[in-house]
Parts: C-alpha cells; sequence; structure tokens
C-alpha cells in the first residue's frame, strides 16, 4: 500500500505533461474580449475631421461594421492601413476607425498622406472608448453586427489572410440581409 | 570558419557527453573500476569543448559576424562591446548554450571536488550529469543551433539586441540564475545515484547539502537581481510581478529552500529520506519546467523567448523522459520502511516537517496559480490570468506562518523538546518582537492588519536569532571565544535566515507603507510624495551610444525644503528597433527609495510622472544577499572538507548482490 503511494508523483506529473503538451503551438496571447455578444460600450466622443460634431454607440446600428482601433504612435497600424484601404474601397466593408490615445493633427496628417479607409473616424484621445473595450494594444479590430453588438474581436494586424480566415465567416453569418 | 569550429565543437561535447551518461555508470554497476575512471577525464573533456564552443560563439559577437544568423538577430554594430558580450545569452540559442555550460561547469566542478567521496558513487553522479548534458545539447544541436549561418546574402548589420536588455543587470542577471537552476541538477545527480545504489544514508546527505546550498544560493542572487532588474528596467517600480518567467524561478527556490532543511534532517537524524529525494527530484524538475515554460511559448510573459512549436514539443519530451524515469525509480526504489530514529511530537525534526510542509504548500500554490490558465485552457473552460491578488492573498499568510515557525523551531531540540521549556524560552522574544512591531506602527503612522502581521513575524525572527545566538556564545572563557567557537555553518543559518527577515521587512513595509502618485507635471510644478517634494526643473535631450533621450531634471527636497538628490528620468528612443524606454529616476536610500519616471506626453509642455515613495525597498535585494552570504558561508564549514571515515565504501558492490536489495537495507 505504502509503496503504491511512491507512484503518485509520477502519475502527477504525467498529468501535468498531458496539459503542457495540449498548450504547445496554442497562443497564449489569443484574448477572448468580455464584451463578446454584448453591445458597443456607451460612449460619447469627437468625430476625428469634425470636431464639433459628437458620435455615440448608435453609430453601429443598421449595417455591419469593423472598429479598429489605431495611432499614429502605433507602427503595426501602417502595417495594415493597406489592407484596411483595399478592405473599404474592394470589399465595401464599412470600418468606423477609433484613433486611440492619439494627437488631432498628426492622425489628420496621417489620413491625408495614406489614404482614409474609415467611413467615421471617432477620436479618442484619452483612450475612454478604448478602456471600456478592453484595448490590449492597438491595433485592435473588432466585428460589430448591425444591433451594435459586438461578435468578435481580432487583435494584431488584419489583412488579407486574416480576413479570409477570422472576419469572413463571420461576415456571412451576420452579413447585411440588404447586400 | 569559427562558427563552424563551434559547431564541431558542440558534436563533439555531444559524444563525451553520451560517453559520461553510459561508461562510468556501466562501470559502477558492473564493478569495473577501469570504467568507473573514465568519469572524470570525460567531465574534464566536455566542459572543455562546451566552454569552446561558447568562447567561439562569443567571438562572433564581439567581430559583429552577422553571417551567423543568432547574432545578427541579437546584436548590431553599434552596442558597446560590453553588451555585445551579454547578447550572447540575450536569446533562447545562446541562453541555452549558457545553461549548457554552467550544467558542465557542474560536473566539472563534481569531478575536482568529490575526492573524498566512493568511486561509485561519483561515477554514478558524473554520468547522470551526463545524461542531462546529452538531452540538452540533442536539444540545442537539433532544434536551437547557435551557429546556424546565413548564406550567402549576409545583412550588413543586426538586428539589435532588445533594449530591455541593454543593462548591467542583465549582463549578471541570467548567469547566476542558470548557476541556481542548474546547480540542482548535482542534487539531483547524487539523490538519483542513491537510489540506484540504495544508498540513501547519512553520509549521502552530507554530500548532497553543499552542493545544494551554493546552487542555492546563486539562485537566491539570481532572483534577487532580477527583481531589482525588473524594478529600475522596467520603468513602474514594481519589484515583483508574478509573472509566469518570475514563478518559474520562485519554484525550484522554494522547493530547494525545503531541500536544504530536509537534508539537514536526513544528515543529523537519518529520517525523511524519501521525502528528501523526493523533493531533490522535484526541486530540479522545476528547474527543468521554468526552461521549459520560458522556451516553449506556452504562457505569456515578458520574458518568454519567441516561440517554436517544435522547441516546446522537444523539450517537453526532454522533460518527460527526465522527470518520469526518475520518479518511477523513487517509486520502485526509494525507502518505505519506518526507520528506527524516534522523535517526538514537538521536536525540532517536527518544526523542521512543518517547515517542509509549508514551503511545499507555497511551491504548489505558485505553481498552480501558474498553470492554472493552461489548465482551464485544456478543459475548455475558456481563458483567463491569475494576477497579483490572488498570489498575494495566498502566499503572504504562508511567509508569515513559516517566519512564526521559524523563530519557535530555532529554540527546538532534536529528538525531543519540553513543550513548557519552549513556551518560557519564547517569551521574552515575544515580548521584543511585539514591542518592535509597535514602535514600526507607530513610526509609520498608521496601523495595517497585514503590516503588523508581517513586521511582527519579521522582527520575531531576527529576535529568535539572536537570542540563540546569544545563548549558544554564552562561554566561561567570555563572550567572543564563545562567539568563535559557533560553526560556520551555524552563522551560515544565522545570515540566511536574518536575510529571510529582511526580505520580509522590505517586502511588507515597501508594499504597506509605499506612496505612489500619478501626476501631469510641466517645467516649473512641484509635486509632494511622502515627506518629500519633487521639483520638475527642466527637460532636455541627450545622446547614447545607440539612442537618444529626453530627459526630465528633477529635484527632490525634504520636508525642510533642502535638496536631497537631482534626478533625471528619462525615456529613450532606440534607433535600430524604434523602441521607446522608460529609465527611471531613482534616489535610492537604505530605508527609503525616490523612485520618478517620465510617461506619456500629455499636453504640449506637459508630462505624466509617476512619483513613488518606497521605504525599505532596497531590503528585498540586501536580505537575498544576506541569504547567499550564509550559503557560501555554510559550505565553506571545515566539516565538508573532513575525509570520510568510511573507508569501506570506496570498494565497489558487484550488482548481483545489489539487485535483491531495495534502498531499505541502508537504514
Amino acid at each position: 500500500m505504502k509503496r503504491a503511494l511512491m507512484f503518485l508523483p509520477v502519475v502527477l506529473v504525467v498529468a501535468l505533461g498531458a496539459i503542457l503538451f495540449a498548450g504547445i503551438g496554442k497562443d497564449p496571447n489569443r484574448l477572448e474580449s468580455a464584451l463578446i455578444g454584448k453591445p458597443v460600450p456607451e460612449f460619447n466622443l469627437a468625430d476625428l475631421q469634425a470636431p464639433d460634431s459628437q458620435h455615440d454607440q448608435s453609430l453601429f446600428k443598421g449595417q455591419v461594421s469593423l472598429l479598429n482601433v489605431w495611432g499614429t504612435w502605433c507602427p503595426a497600424c501602417r502595417d495594415e492601413h493597406d489592407d484596411l484601404i483595399w478592405l473599404a474601397r474592394e470589399k465595401g466593408v464599412r470600418i468606423v476607425g477609433l484613433n486611440y490615445k492619439d494627437d488631432r493633427q498628426e492622425a489628420l496628417k496621417w489620413l491625408k498622406t495614406l489614404g482614409d479607409p474609415y467611413a467615421v473616424s471617432v477620436y479618442d484621445p484619452r483612450g475612454t472608448l478604448g478602456f471600456d473595450l478592453g484595448v490590449y494594444g492597438a491595433p485592435e479590430t473588432y466585428f460589430i453586427d448591425s444591433q451594435g453588438i459586438v461578435r468578435y474581436r481580432h487583435v494584431g494586424v488584419v489583412n488579407e489572410t486574416v480576413w479570409n480566415e477570422k472576419f469572413l465567416p463571420l461576415m456571412e453569418e451576420y452579413g447585411d440581409v440588404s447586400s | 570558419m569559427y562558427p563552424e569550429l563551434g559547431q564541431m565543437a558542440l558534436i563533439l561535447a555531444l559524444l563525451l557527453a553520451s560517453l559520461l551518461a553510459v561508461v562510468p555508470l556501466v562501470g559502477s554497476v558492473t564493478g569495473r573500476e577501469q570504467l568507473q575512471a573514465f568519469s572524470r577525464p570525460l567531465s574534464a573533456g566536455l566542459f572543455v569543448f562546451v566552454a569552446l564552443a561558447f568562447a567561439l560563439l562569443t567571438h562572433a559577437f564581439l567581430t559583429d559576424d552577422f553571417s551567423v544568423a543568432y547574432v545578427a538577430n541579437n546584436s548590431n554594430s553599434m552596442l558597446p562591446w560590453y553588451y555585445k558580450f551579454s547578447a550572447v545569452w540575450g536569446g533562447h540559442e545562446g541562453s541555452l548554450l549558457l545553461w549548457i555550460l554552467m550544467l558542465v561547469g557542474w560536473t566539472l566542478a563534481v569531478a575536482v571536488f568529490s575526492r573524498r567521496l566512493p568511486t561509485v558513487m561519483v561515477s554514478q553522479v558524473l554520468s547522470v550529469m551526463g545524461m542531462v548534458t546529452v538531452g540538452f545539447l540533442l536539444f540545442t544541436i537539433l532544434t536551437s543551433n547557435p551557429f546556424d549561418r546565413i548564406l550567402p546574402n549576409v545583412p550588413a548589420d543586426g538586428a539589435d539586441l532588445n533594449p530591455l536588455l541593454q543593462d548591467f543587470g542583465l549582463i549578471i542577471h541570467p548567469p547566476m540564475l542558470y548557476m541556481g537552476y542548474v546547480g540542482f541538477s548535482v542534487a539531483f545527480a547524487f539523490a538519483i545515484a542513491a537510489l540506484i545504489n540504495g544508498r540513501l544514508d547519512a553520509a549521502w546527505a552530507r554530500w548532497s547539502r553543499p552542493w545544494t546550498t551554493v546552487a542555492w544560493s546563486f539562485l537566491s542572487l539570481g532572483i534577487a537581481l532580477g527583481s531589482w532588474w525588473a524594478y529600475y528596467e522596467l520603468g513602474w517600480g514594481g519589484w515583483w510581478f508574478w509573472d509566469p518567467v518570475e514563478n518559474a524561478s520562485l519554484l525550484p527556490w522554494l522547493s530547494g529552500t525545503a531541500l536544504m532543511h530536509s537534508l539537514a534532517v536526513t544528515e543529523k537524524r537519518g529520517v525523511f529520506k524519501s521525502w528528501t529525494v523526493l523533493l531533490a527530484i522535484v526541486t530540479f524538475s522545476l528547474s527543468l519546467l521554468g526552461t521549459f515554460l520560458v522556451r516553449s511559448g506556452v504562457l505569456t510573459s515578458v520574458h518568454a523567448f519567441a516561440s517554436d512549436p517544435e522547441r516546446g514539443t522537444f523539450l517537453l519530451i526532454l522533460l518527460a523522459i527526465t522527470i518520469v524515469s526518475s520518479l518511477t525509480l523513487y517509486a520502485f526504489r526509494a525507502p518505505v520502511v519506518h526507520v528506527r530514529a524516534r522523535y517526538a511530537g514537538l521536536s525540532r525534526e517536527v518544526f523542521l516537517l512543518l517547515n517542509n510542509v509549508l514551503l511545499v504548500a507555497s511551491t504548489l500554490l505558485v505553481l498552480l496559480g501558474t498553470i492554472y490558465p493552461l489548465v482551464l485552457d485544456y478543459l475548455d473552460m475558456g481563458r483567463l490570468s491569475i494576477g497579483e491578488p490572488f498570489f498575494n492573498l495566498t502566499f503572504s499568510p504562508l511567509a508569515v506562518a513559516a517566519g512564526l515557525l521559524l523563530g519557535a523551531g530555532i529554540f527546538s531540540r532534536w529528538k525531543k523538546t519540553d513543550g513548557g521549556w519552549l513556551g518560557r524560552k519564547l517569551l521574552w522574544p515575544l515580548a521584543a518582537s511585539t514591542l518592535v512591531t509597535a514602535l514600526v506602527m507607530v513610526g509609520y503612522g498608521e496601523f495595517k492588519p497585514w503590516a503588523f502581521v508581517g513586521t511582527f513575524s519579521a522582527s520575531w525572527v531576527v529576535i529568535a536569532t539572536f537570542w540563540d545566538l546569544w545563548e549558544k556564545s554564552g562561554s566561561r572563557k567570555g563572550r567572543l571565544y564563545g562567539l568563535k567557537r559557533q560553526s560556520r555553518s551555524y552563522y551560515g543559518m544565522v545570515l540566511g535566515h536574518l536575510g529571510m527577515a529582511i526580505v520580509m521587512a522590505g517586502a511588507t513595509i515597501a508594499s504597506n507603507y509605499g506612496i505612489e502618485r500619478d501626476v501631469r507635471m510641466s517645467p516649473g510644478d512641484t509635486a509632494q510624495v511622502g515627506d518629500y517634494k519633487a521639483v520638475f526643473v527642466e527637460t532636455g535631450n541627450r545622446r547614447g551610444a545607440n539612442f537618444t533621450a529626453e530627459y526630465g531634471r528633477f529635484e527632490i527636497l525634504d520636508s525642510e525644503g533642502d535638496l536631497v538628490s537631482v534626478q533625471m528620468p528619462e525615456k529613450r528612443q532606440y534607433l535600430v528597433q524604434r523602441n521607446v524606454m522608460t529609465e527611471a529616476g531613482i534616489d535610492a536610500g537604505l530605508f527609503r527609495d525616490i523612485f520618478i519616471a517620465v510617461g506619456e506626453r500629455v499636453a504640449e509642455d506637459a508630462w505624466a510622472i509617476r512619483l513613488q515613495y518606497k521605504p525599505l525597498v532596497r531590503w528585498l535585494w540586501l536580505g537575498a544577499i544576506f541569504m547567499a552570504a550564509g550559503g557560501f558561508l555554510a559550505i565553506s564549514d571545515r566539516r565538508y572538507r573532513i575525509r570520510d571515515k568510511v573507508r569501506d565504501t570506496d570498494v565497489p558492490v558487484p550488482s548481483g548482490s545489489k539487485a535483491g536489495k531495495p534502498a531499505e537495507a541502508a537504514s
């Protein structure tokens, strides 16, 4: 009986090993948002181009949108910028930009020189909406259905592969009835 | 050509390691002395070739040989030479090579300093070390070759060392840490050898003790350096984040601490043998697990190397072979019968047993907290991370309890301690530490329950330790004579325990009475932090070797308005990788640090500034220095240098007579 007890460490280690083995190759940076299945948090922020007009969560009602969190301080945002333009112009995706913890002049200059993929640009210099969304780091892109419900969160750059693998299925599931 | 030589050296080292893993072991089981005699020369040769490979990799770094992929990825011609040198272990491949260099270094040390040990034991221990080396050399050569070339398109310049790692702390932190991690392989090898030949006795414990203590001392220093580095380099003034990789280094430290204490019991009293052997295996296994967690990418951490599933799988298989086979060996060979040595319910044995229970409980706690996210993910129950609150809440009571137990345990006697006698002994330390704690509370002007128990526990340890020293050093020939008569290992213990109390005091006071303020400041502004005033004088720019920096000039004034110091915290922009790093300005002192970090620029002439007043934060690292010093002092004790009188152990025992004789016989 006592001898049997001596086997306990081996058994525990094998169990632990199985769990570690399952963990290999999974991306620990894959983050799920607590907001999935919930409406976009309430906000009231100024437009980037027109400082006097305000936007709120009703911005996402009525059609499927991507909410893209970006800033001029974020090199990866530069990387995905051309892909966003491709999405907006070629695929006709409605992208709402959330200019996050940034400078308005810098951001406007960026959009002027690189092109503007955003249907609407919201200016969030203090990162209030970003905080409510639980933004981890730019760029992040949220898929929001026509009811204004967050359906998916993508951390990192959106490119053609990501679009085809992650967003296209969602588009088919929640896509506009009209289109 | 040099990198190819390095590659050759690694392959030759692998061959020598394979021989070392087999030949002396076969010799020891068959009782052939000629084969056992190979163990020392093989260990020396192994060391020479690994050191050669390491030297050649260092050469590639110092001469900017960017045709070597590892150099190109981790260095740059603009790096100052000392960072080129430390960049050798700034990435996965090179740090693995450093790991192996340490391992063969320890192997060599065992070969050199084991003249007094029976040949059978030495050859088995060295063989086990050889097996571990084979595994890691295979891992290096097959999956992480540091000498891989980028040919023919040699990059013009390297991608640079991560700026976070361009720091003095990083030059010495990994070598110290690895010395500790890998050093536990010696205790492990001794345990395995003892299991193989069934000699789990006091002599085995005595041989293992100094090696364990040295490894533990290095690990203590390594962890403290890491914490110090995080404190001033990561920029936000924390000193322990319960990050998976920090936990990975804490795990073997905790079980290694348990091992040191349980080895003491096994040596002195011949009890807890199975437990001690298990701890030796577990401690090294936790070192290996740490290596796996850092390098496989299963957990998110600031320290983790780029993840690679292939490497992760290989390492896990390596781990599985090492740990499962040694634990299986343990299951079959460890003694289960009761030993004759008896001890009462209240005795030093029991105190040390409780110490082990607490340390193992805290090990399991940290292990659980670290891998819990993985377990949940495995069971498909979602992802989450376990943060500081969990660890602080569960770890602190265990630490406090360990301190309280330590203070009482110091006075206890082997075999049997009279409860009433012990109680009377503890009366004065109890009164004194209550008084000290009350004074500390009054001094900081606020009562906090956690601060109270933490301070009490720390002062309890200090007072009990000195009380015991005072009583032991009483002598008719005077106090000085009595103090001189105490052994070095006793003083080592005193230092170690004081170190633990110092760390505990530092952690308690810094986290309970620290002040942290985030303020918006423009040049000319003044902000209050604790009793001090920080005046933001001006900003400026400067250029470093491979970065440009924007700095703020702060004057720190005390409550009378006198200048204490001038600090220039800065934000650095590194030129190659374009990262921005925060360099904090720290006015360091034994009793308090004042910490200033510049954050984001919030307006044209205003910055977010973090000001911190950190009382006793230095004590955290000071305590670790005490612990390590205690460890080194203890192993210099002359009893480890006295020749073992049991000469008959040198005679090899033919395997036939041992096969049917399980380990119980040894007790």
